[in-house]
């Protein structure tokens, strides 16, 4: 096959020493890692090790008590999730957070709230800049449907669609904000196997059409190895790992910690 | 956009009446496509130019006579382009079935020497870039839609938006290049060949003329009355005979509008937004489509099962007969005008069938329950019988004359003659002029005064409509004398909701088994209501609930089959219930989903034996192909039931 290896451009997001405690919980203890742009880095480990954590870290949910976060070159400690989303991270859920009665559309339309700029009463009214504000925001929308493979139930309410075809939704609809960085909370998750070869398929897609950086949460090291340009591991809240998924694999301490270890 | 006009001396093939449409209805929408939501249309004289750029366009990559052009890929404005583009260079389309595996389309693009392809996306794309090593005459692939294509530098790659700037380039370079061109070409030129799928062996190509098109589709016009205000929705492979003859050719002729939908799953809706007045399916659409409602039904309140229910009695006593303008009760006439206002239009508007003038169905045989509930909720609903060889022009029924078990009278035109074995001879002006350098089996196909063989047994009955029984070569005899009809058998079966597809044997055996293959979605929800737990397709295949239910399917069919002496011999004595859908991919099914006979005979070898052997179940393990080429293995240890049959009331009066 002729297809040119893509390139990794510089450095798009850089936490250093993230440390993360609930109460007496620690769930991140001293946390560096870097993703560069246009890279696929996948973040894995057991349940509880931190890795929801971290994404809700990096999109502002939580604020970490000691290190930070540097975006874009611009460092900062505290950011509310929605200056990140305004600067260009988007994010999909570990449980599904759509609007259940919506239709398809209506769904990924609301991915592009912060791009809207007309006034409540002109929207109101759908007249002069609301209205052509409105058909550029539905074609980027339908573009993504078409990008997504969605347009059969572009009409649909969400709540009656099967769940590998929600999570696709809700990665439609964080496409919609047009991210740099996206970040995908386990987006498998409790998918059969063809629809993770077509999730996978959308991954590689957006990466590759959008350009767009992705850090990824995923339980499935099939699709985590294949997927990834890097992978960083996480245990207890500690990083014990971070390189390609060649060095990972033959990691011992990963793979004592993660995949297990015969006593 | 600046629009071009081709000036030409001949009207006589299909790409000089598609400009002539640019002048005498140039500002008449030719084709729509839905694309990012909308319905994006082109008027005929848009259409030319689009066709004329692109004819240059290959022109200028050295597309010439003779020349033949792969169209591969869902049903798109700019693949119909490229049948007219290829056509006035006095070149041939082929197009060929998207759904084909690389594997196959190896043959014919070795068969048919082909050298450019005209392709839809990366999907295909793939695939001959897979097959490139192996057919040595490809050199060109242009590629419709861009995505995912960036980083492909296969020098044998060209997009279609820069072929179509070569084109216009070309065009303005050599003004007067398409008007030669398409002066050169003749009415009895192959215009198109069509590659059939092949129930037996290695795909021929049939090679049909432009007269022949134009012929044909001038005759269907006559016959339907349509014009050009009408309306379809294109959405059958463009690689068959049906769609190349509605979608493109009578298209042309007639010069009505061509609906291309959006995505292959969108179908449905689109039918409902454009509401074509002429649409053609094969019985399995229409199956599907009632299944669909039924199931709907199910989940409807009270008060609308209750409406639909009593008006769809009236409908399946009295609907047809209205239709038809027959003689049927007053009160039943004033029910239906009742039941046509909350029932039966707003259902035929939901099926997007609102419009429909005519609608046809073919090529295999349709269920009675199936027709007479279209026909009686106002749907003009006809079935017509034609091959590739014919260009799917031998019989239609006339309006007020459509009945379930003919497949109506011979068209304009048409002379059919029954020779030994009941095979059916025609004689059409929509005759192939040959198989693609085949002459053998051009010569075999034909009689010695022109008729084409077709290969089915059938009379033609005191009303002059042809009655088709089966495949000729498919009816056997049990070892008693009795006669064997898979086909009609498996019909029988088919009709039921629950069965996807049968299989019969018996020919030289003591009595007639079956395979079935259940349809899931309505096994699966039959399952749900019984509270029936699976797991899948084979779990579900395997339930003996599952067999009791088939098994009363069966025991029908038999009683159905004892009521006629000459079948009652060939009740169904056991059957299994395959653990896997006949696939194409597999080889098991032909690309238009036709059972290969001998092919699952082979395979599944051990089965029939096992039916036969009186053993209680049997092992079986088969290989499946998947969609990406893949192989994987599927294992299952199938039951094999007994059924009961019923005695012949001839046998019973002894």
């Amino acid at each position: 096959m002729t297809i040119t290896q893509r390139t990794l451009g510089s450095t798009l997001l850089k936490v250093d020493n993230i440390s993360l405690a609930f109460g007496g919980v620690k769930a991140l203890t001293d946390i560096s890692f870097e993703v560069k742009e246009h890279e696929i880095l996948a973040i894995i480990g057991p349940n509880g090790a931190g890795k929801s954590s971290m994404l809700n870290v990096i999109n502002g949910v939580y604020h970490p008590n000691n290190g930070s976060v540097t975006y874009k070159g611009v460092q900062r400690k505290q950011m509310r999730p929605h200056e990140a989303a305004s600067q260009g991270i988007a994010r999909t859920f570990q449980n599904i957070a759509l609007f259940k009665g919506m239709s398809v559309l209506d769904n990924i339309m609301t991915g592009r709230t912060l791009k809207m700029k007309a006034g409540f009463l002109s929207q109101c009214l759908y007249f002069g800049r609301a209205r052509d504000e409105e058909i550029e925001h539905r074609l980027k929308v339908e573009e993504i449907i078409d990008f997504l493979q969605i347009q059969s139930i572009r009409k649909t309410p969400v709540g009656r669609l099967p769940y590998g075809l929600q999570k696709r939704v809700e990665l439609g609809r964080a496409l919609a904000a047009e991210p740099e960085l996206l970040l995908l909370d386990e987006p498998m998750a409790g998918m059969n196997i063809e629809e993770k070869e077509d999730m996978s398929r959308f991954v590689l897609d957006v990466n590759d059409e959008f350009g767009t950086t992705i850090v990824l949460i995923e339980h499935d090291m099939g699709v985590v190895m294949d997927l990834s340009d890097r992978v960083v591991v996480l245990d207890y809240g500690k990083k014990i790992g971070d390189g390609t998924p060649d060095e990972i694999r033959n990691n011992q301490e990963v793979i004592d910690a993660y995949l297990g270890v015969s006593h | 956009m600046s629009e071009v006009s081709i000036p030409r001396n001949r009207e006589d093939t299909l790409p000089a009446l598609l400009f002539k449409n640019a002048e005498v209805r140039g500002k008449k929408t030719a084709i729509r496509e839905k694309d990012l939501g909308i319905w994006q249309s082109w008027t005929w004289s848009q259409v030319s130019t689009e066709v004329a750029y692109l004819a240059c366009g290959l022109a200028a990559k050295g597309f010439s006579r003779g020349s033949n052009l792969a169209i591969i890929g869902d049903n798109r404005p700019r693949l119909y382009w490229s049948f007219a583009a290829s056509q006035t260079l006095g070149g041939v389309p082929v197009p060929l079935y998207q759904d084909a595996i690389a594997e196959e389309m190896i043959y014919v693009f070795n068969d048919a020497e082909i050298e450019f392809a005209i392709v839809e996306d990366q999907e295909q794309v793939d695939k001959l870039l897979e097959i490139m090593p192996r057919c040595n005459k490809l050199k060109h692939i242009v590629y419709d839609d861009t995505r995912g294509m960036r980083h492909y530098d296969n020098p044998a790659l060209i997009s279609y938006d820069e072929l179509r700037q070569l084109g216009q380039q070309y065009l303005t370079e050599h003004a007067d290049f398409l008007s030669r061109e398409l002066d050169q070409c003749r009415p009895d030129d192959i215009s198109v060949i069509l590659y059939t799928s092949g129930t037996t062996s290695k795909p021929k190509g049939v090679c049909l003329s432009h007269k022949a098109c134009i012929d044909v589709a001038s005759g269907d016009m006559s016959f339907d009355g349509y014009k050009d205000d009408g309306e379809i929705l294109s959405y059958l492979p463009m690689a068959w005979v049906g769609d190349h003859l509605f979608s493109y050719a009578q298209s042309i002729v007639a010069g009505f509008t061509v609906n291309c939908p959006e995505s292959s799953e969108t179908v449905m809706i689109d039918m409902k937004e454009i509401a074509p007045t002429y649409y053609f399916a094969p019985p399995r659409v229409f199956e599907n489509l009632l299944t669909t409602v039924t199931i709907r039904m199910e989940d409807a309140s009270n008060l609308k099962k209750w409406l639909y229910r009593t008006f769809m009695a009236v409908a399946r006593r009295s609907g047809s007969e209205i239709m038809d303008g027959k003689r049927a009760p007053m009160l039943d006439r004033v029910l239906y005008a009742i039941g046509n206002l909350f029932v039966f239009a707003p259902l035929r508007n939901n099926l997007g069938m609102s419009r429909i003038q005519c609608a046809y169905t073919g090529g295999a045989a349709i269920g009675p329950d199936l027709y007479r509930f279209y026909r009686s909720i106002g749907i003009n609903l006809k079935q017509l019988y034609g091959q590739t060889e014919t260009l799917a022009y031998v019989c239609k029924q006339p309006n007020g004359e459509a009945r379930l078990d003919t497949v109506g009278s011979p068209m304009p035109g048409v002379d059919i003659k029954v020779a030994d074995k009941g095979e059916i001879l025609v004689k059409s002006p929509g005759l192939l002029k040959e198989y693609y350098k085949n002459p053998e089996a051009t010569q075999e196909s034909l009689t010695e005064d022109g008729y084409f063989r077709t290969g089915d047994a059938g009379f033609v009955d005191q009303d002059g409509h042809l009655k088709i029984i089966d495949r000729a070569k498919d009816v056997g005899a049990l070892t008693d004398g009795t006669m064997f009809a898979p086909q009609f058998l498996e019909n029988k079966l088919k009709f039921f909701p629950f069965i996807k597809e049968a299989v019969c044997f018996g020919d030289k055996r003591d009595n007639v088994t079956a395979f079935i293959n259940i349809e899931m979605e309505a096994v699966g929800n039959w399952a749900e209501r019984q509270g029936l737990g699976y797991s899948g397709y084979v779990d579900l295949a395997g339930k003996t609930e599952v067999y009791d239910l088939l098994a009363d399917c069966i025991e029908q069919v038999n009683a159905d089959l004892a009521a006629e002496d000459s079948l009652s011999g060939s009740q169904i004595k056991r059957f299994l219930i395959l653990h896997k859908e006949l696939d194409a991919d597999d080889d098991e099914l032909t690309r238009t989903r036709k059972v290969r006979r001998g092919f699952v005979a082979e395979k599944y070898g051990v089965l029939i034996n096992a039916l036969y052997d009186g053993s209680k179940d049997c092992f079986i393990e088969t290989q499946v192909k998947f969609e990406d080429g893949r192989t994987g293995n599927i294992a299952a240890t199938l039951a094999i039931r007994d059924l009961k049959t019923v005695a012949a009331p001839s046998a019973l009066a002894a």
